[in-house]
């Protein structure tokens, strides 16, 4: 059932990223921003954690769920530190993730060719 | 003569109509499954690693630096641009889309060099959601600071 749950969820989302690529001339890089900076949005005002909890990876593997990550860790640091949380909990959120993208990727850089076209 | 010729264009102007709907249908289809299956394995493997008794934050870090290497491995290879092809934004919005993102460029660029080519066409769509993704956050916590 969970794993249902979180294919219907995670394949709405995408849908409603191809429908905007489909029908506005919105780019890929455009969508990512807008879901991301959504999923922030909603996570702060507590909206995203709902689907989370019914869909599990549906709902944190599409980037809505990052966006989500950086609310959920800016609220704790502003719980933990006051004020200076503001400012420290998205990017300590983003941290984990972001770090083994930026090695994968330069390893991959130094692994790989570009492919002839 | 008159006929077929009017008909022709009734059939032109039928396809016109209906084939922009249904290609976007198909590509909504397409983008449900891909996606919808990117984030089934995303399940499985941080259901793998709860129950390896990782614990929460560090399965679920795990699953995302699986996920995130196993798309820039793909990247390498050429496969992720052929499976979005084919499933659209059901690669390009899983976090598996975001690795893509990074790596794509990153091999893209690399004749430019390791600082240049390598370094910054790594952010060039990356930069960006990290960029909105934490003005956002601050946003996010200012309000929470007051409001709580």
């Amino acid at each position: 059932m969970e794993l249902i749950r979180a294919f219907i969820v995670g394949g709405i989302i995408c849908v409603i990223g191809q429908i905007l690529i489909d029908k506005t001339k919105l780019t890929t890089a455009r969508i990512l921003v807008i879901f991301v900076v959504a999923g922030c949005v909603l996570g702060g005002l507590g909206l995203y954690e709902p689907l989370v909890n019914f869909a599990g990876a549906g709902a944190t593997v599409p980037l809505p769920g990052f966006g989500h990550l950086l609310a959920g860790g800016v609220k704790k640091a502003v719980d933990e530190q006051g004020f200076a949380g503001i400012f420290t909990g998205g990017v300590t959120a983003m941290a984990g993730g972001l770090t083994v993208a930026i090695l994968f990727g330069w390893l991959s850089a130094l692994t790989f060719n570009p492919k002839e076209k | 003569m008159d006929q077929t010729e009017s008909g022709k264009k009734q059939y032109q102007e039928l396809v016109k109509e209906v084939s922009p709907n249904s290609k976007l249908l198909a590509n909504c289809i397409r983008a449900f499954v891909g996606g919808g299956l990117i984030c089934v394995i995303g399940q499985l493997i941080k259901n793998f690693f709860l129950a390896q008794q990782l614990g929460e934050d560090s399965s679920r870090l795990a699953t995302v630096a699986v996920l995130i290497g196993g798309s820039i491995l793909l990247t390498g290879f050429g496969w992720y641009d052929r499976l979005s092809e084919h499933i659209g934004a059901g690669a390009a919005v899983p976090i598996t889309g975001f690795a893509n993102a990074i790596a794509a460029p990153a091999i893209e660029h690399k004749k430019e060099g390791f600082i240049l080519g390598v370094g910054a066409k790594m952010f060039v769509i990356a930069g960006p959601v990290i960029l909105y993704g934490t003005l956002a956050s601050i946003l996010v916590g200012l309000i929470y600071y007051f409001v709580r």
